[in-house]
Formats: C-alpha cells, structure tokens, sequence
C-alpha cells in the first residue's frame, strides 16, 4: 500500500514531526546535564568572573567526599527517601485497601487525598510552616489542648529530630495520596474470581490479604515505591521554604546543598559535581524503574 | 431483635471494622485540616490571627485582605503570569506531543523505543542538575526574567510525560480507521488530525490538565529564572510576601487560598481523569 505524504517516506515524515519535541528535550534538559557533567571536572566560581576556570579532574569531587556538610545532606537524602517513603506505602495501601470497599461517604474519602495533590508544594510548605508556628500555630494548640505536651514546642527550629518530625508530617501528607492512587488502580486490577475461589475454599480476610491481594499488587507497589524514591531524590521546593535545610543542616538534603553551592556561593564546579552524584541515584532508579514498566514495543 | 439480625450487627462492628473506620476518619481529616485552616486563617480578623489558642471557626468573619492583596501587592500580576505562562506551556506542550507521539505510536520512527527511554530518563533527573548551565544559556539567550523562558523550560520539562501518555493512548486506538482513512486518500498528517486526535479528546484533556496544574504549581526555575515582580509567578511572589522578620501569615494564607480553591475545584469535578492521568503517567508510563 502507498502512503501519500507529500513526496516524504514514512520514516522522514516521522523525524519532522519528532524532532521539536527532541530539540526542545535536548535544549533545555540534555544540554544542561551534560554541561553540568562538564563543570564538575572545572573549577568555576562565579564570583570571580575573571578567574580562570581550569580543568581540576576529580577534586570537586574528592573535595566533597571529604566535606562533612556534602556527606550529610547525601544521608540525609536516603534516610529522608526511605522512611518518608516507606511510610507512604503502609498508609497509601491501607487508603487503597479502605478506597475499594463499597461504602457510604467514599466519594468523599477519595475527593479529600487529592486536596494534598493540588495544591502547589510552595504553599503546602507555607500553610505548614503557619500551622507549626512556635507561638500561634495550630500544631501547637492542638497537643497542648490535648495535653500531648505541656510547652509549646518550635517544630521547625528547636531541634535536629524535631524538624524531622515536621518534615515528615509534612512530606507523607502531600506525597501518600499519590501512593494510595497507584496501590488503588493495582488493587482494581486484581481478578474477583481468585477472591471467589479463596472464599469457597474458606480462606477469611486476612488469609485472602496475604495469599491474594499483596502477591498480585507486587507490580503497583514496586512501581510506586521507584517513582517516589526518584522523587524523593529530586525533592527541593518544601525543604527550601519550609526549613531552608535549619535548623543548623539537619534538613539539608542534596539538592538544596547543591543549590547553595550553586547560586549563594556560586561554585559552579563544586555544585555540579553534587548534582552529578545526584543524578547519579536517580539514573540508577530510574533504570530499575523503567525495566519495571516494561516498556514494550 | 432477631438472632440473625443480632449477628450481621456484630459482623459489622467487629473490632477491626471500627479500626478501618477510625483510620478512615483520621486519614480525611488528615488531609482536609490543612486546607480549610488556610482557607480559615484568610477569614480571621488580625486580632484572632494570633490568638492562643486559635478558634476552631474563626468568628466574625474578615474579608478585608482579599481586598488589600488584589489592590495593595504585586499578587494580581503573579497571578496573570502565572496564568500566561500556564496556558501557553499546556498549548506548546500538546502541540508538540500530538506530533511527537504520533511520529513514535504510528509511523515508528526507528529507534522510537530508545527516543521514549531516553527522554524519560531525561526528564528523571534532578532539577538542580539542570538549573545552573540552563541559567547560564538562558542568560546569554536574554531568556532570563521573561515569561517566553519559563514557557520554554517548562514545555521541554513536561513534554516527556505528555508524550509517554499520548504514544501508550495513540496505540490504544484501532489503525483500521486510519488504513481505511488511507487507502481513500488521508495522508498520515489528515489521518492524525480528522482520526486520531478527535478519538483522544479525553487523553488530551487530562493531560492538558495535569499539565496546566504542573506549570502552575512550579517553584524551582520559576524562582532562579525570573528577577522582577511583573514577570514573577505567583509561587515565586508569596516566597517574596515572607519578610525577614514579620510574615504576613493572613495575606499569604488569603493569596493561597485563592491559587489553589480553583485548582482543587478543577481537580475534584475530574477527579476520574487525574487518577487516570497519574496512575497511567507512572504505571504504564
């Protein structure tokens, strides 16, 4: 059969149309990483304009190795990702598990985890930086009424474990609806006749949960477990505005201290090189992502 | 009451089924507590903006800031770039990926699999990898503080989701319309605009949603790429409300309220399509 395309075979009518979308990809993204690769094997500050910019090889690199301050906010990041993120998955699959039974008011119960969703991460981080607020949030009044705790406590400020506290609140409100939508959509796929079965050979509840539902979620679960660690991996915007890494570095994960050594100390060399070991995690996520997909032909 | 009865009832309140529901229940307030307590701290009047402890429905109700952020602040400009800059990545980004993913769904360029993985692994990477050398093009580009750069980054930082979400639609559609499109003439380019696209009115629109939403909730580039209040998005200028010493916590909450009660409107009337769209974004990719 001939295709009539103007005189273009299929293929060349096929590069015209994909190639705004490559180069736009290729300009604003490829470009940059790649020069972000290039500046980490160069000395380059900013500050100095006229300095020369030579290439250094690995220290940027073996400097912050060295660099207590780079080593935490590298820990940070993964005990951030893993117990945000592990926390997500328990509450996210008891909201999937709750959003598949029938009931009166699960409309709502399903509307109310996609307010977290919407709203842009600047504001979550503002609106919870008001209600922590040492004097006049609403955190505080709570426990205090409750008798939780018998002083006012400044979440943000007072200490290392405090903030990680808030954090956490924070980090598992906006992200476990995202968790709980993908567990669900696993959750619908499951075939009803292998409950059917199960019942009839007298399995109970429980039984079914263990032998069933969590077996065949394996795929949901594995899938939204990569795509949040690589999120976690990238998350800036509510530490940034939410603790600005304080108090002292106790919440200065990776990308906010590349983004300090980036544009407040404008070491361009040294803020690459961060990023790249960055980037470095969530390529190696990524793949496993991917690969998990399955991306077919 | 019969025993029957008596048994069904204590088969619904078994201890774990009032588990389920007291989780249940805190889970909803959970995630709705916040929102209605910056829609309540706009409403109150300053003198119960601080007061200890706080009421629970601020009385009487305060609308004067409303008033004072639209006619005192740079907000409502925040507010339009905000909207310029959204509407015209969703545009740009449609655009695009409409041709991008027919290219790869129906004509298979070769290598399409390798262009799919590759832009996705692309589009995984951190921010700050890309932030720096960007800030430096778009400088010498005089991209820099104008709402055409954020336009520019934004399309290209979305353009790999749109296009993995309309390639896996595209192939979800029978190529028997388009071979018979063909074979009376279509040429791939008609078949692609009278075929496809009518059939993927809903995949446009959910990502044309969650596109616009992406955009507008965006901080990081927004707030390195952009210097002045009139091209400032509003994520960027509600940073710039927070003074050093006093916050503002009353305007701020008003400002959020109102940037954020229409995306949530929006996001509960298609609630099916953003499930759709985020579940389809991550699971088939």
């Amino acid at each position: 059969m001939k295709i009539r395309t103007g005189g273009l075979t299929k293929h060349q009518l096929g590069y015209i149309l994909i190639a705004p979308s490559l180069l736009l990809i290729a300009f604003v993204s490829l470009y940059p990483f790649l020069t972000t690769i290039w500046y980490s094997f160069h000395s380059m500050r900013l500050n100095l304009p006229n300095a020369a910019q030579p290439f250094v090889g690995f220290k940027n690199y073996s400097l912050l190795i060295g660099s207590e301050r780079f080593l935490n906010s590298i820990g940070l990041t993964f005990l951030f990702a893993s117990t945000f993120v592990a926390i997500q998955l328990v509450f996210g699959l008891f909201i999937a598990l709750v959003l598949n039974l029938n009931f009166v008011g699960r409309a709502f119960v399903r509307a109310s985890i996609l307010i977290p969703w919407a709203m842009a991460l600047v504001i979550t981080a503002l609106l919870w930086q008001w209600m922590y607020n040492a004097v006049f949030g609403v955190v505080n009044a709570m426990l205090l009424q409750t008798g939780i705790i018998k002083t006012p406590i400044d979440w943000l400020g007072a200490s290392a474990s405090s903030a990680y506290f808030a954090v956490m609140i924070v980090d598992v409100w906006r992200n476990t609806p995202f968790m709980a939508i993908i567990i669900l959509a696993g959750l619908q796929s499951i075939p009803t006749e292998l409950y059917e079965a199960a019942t009839i050979d007298g399995a109970g509840r429980v039984q079914c949960f263990f032998a069933i539902t969590l077996p065949q979620l394996k795929h949901a679960i594995l899938v939204a477990l990569l795509f949040r660690s690589i999120d976690a991996f990238r998350a800036f915007d509510i530490l940034y505005v939410l603790t600005q890494g304080g108090p002292g570095t106790s919440t200065e994960i990776g990308s906010l201290f590349a983004y300090r050594m980036l544009f407040q100390f404008l070491d361009f060399g040294r803020g690459s090189a961060a990023t790249v070991m960055l980037a470095l995690f969530t390529t190696i996520l990524s793949i496993a992502y991917i690969r998990t997909i399955r991306v077919e032909d | 009451m019969s025993y029957q009865k008596r048994s069904a009832w204590r088969k619904r309140f078994t201890p774990i089924n009032i588990l389920i529901v007291f989780f249940t229940i805190f889970f909803v307030v959970y995630f709705v507590f916040p929102f209605y307590w910056q829609l309540t701290t706009s409403l109150r009047t300053p003198a119960n903006l601080t007061a200890i402890p706080p009421q629970l429905f601020p009385n009487p109700l305060y609308f004067t800031r409303y008033i004072h952020i639209f006619a005192e602040t740079a907000f409502p400009l925040n507010v339009r770039n905000s909207l310029i800059t959204s509407s015209a990545t969703t545009i740009t980004c449609l655009a695009f990926s409409v041709l991008s993913s027919y290219s790869i769904a129906r004509l298979k360029v070769p290598g399409h699999r390798a262009i799919l993985i590759g832009v996705l692994v692309v589009s995984m990477l951190p921010a700050v990898a890309i932030v720096g050398p960007l800030y430096l093009s778009f400088r010498r580009l005089s991209l820099i503080n104008t709402l055409p750069g954020l336009i520019i980054a934004y399309t290209a930082f979305f353009l790999p989701f749109t296009m993995w979400f309309l390639t896996s639609f595209f192939k979800t559609i029978p190529p028997d319309l388009e071979e018979a499109a063909t074979i009376d003439g279509c040429t791939p380019l008609q078949a692609l605009f009278r075929i496809i696209i009518p059939l993927s009115a809903p995949a446009v629109f959910t990502i044309a949603m969650l596109v616009f939403i992406f955009s507008w909730n965006e901080f990081l580039f927004a707030f390195t790429f952009t210097t002045s209040d009139s091209i400032r998005t509003y994520p960027v200028g509600l940073i710039m409300f927070r003074g050093l010493w006093n916050v503002p916590w009353g305007d701020l909450s008003a400002a959020s309220t109102v940037v954020t009660v229409p995306i949530v409107i929006i996001v509960l009337a298609a609630q099916r399509y953003v499930i759709q769209g985020l579940t389809a974004g991550a699971v088939k990719g």
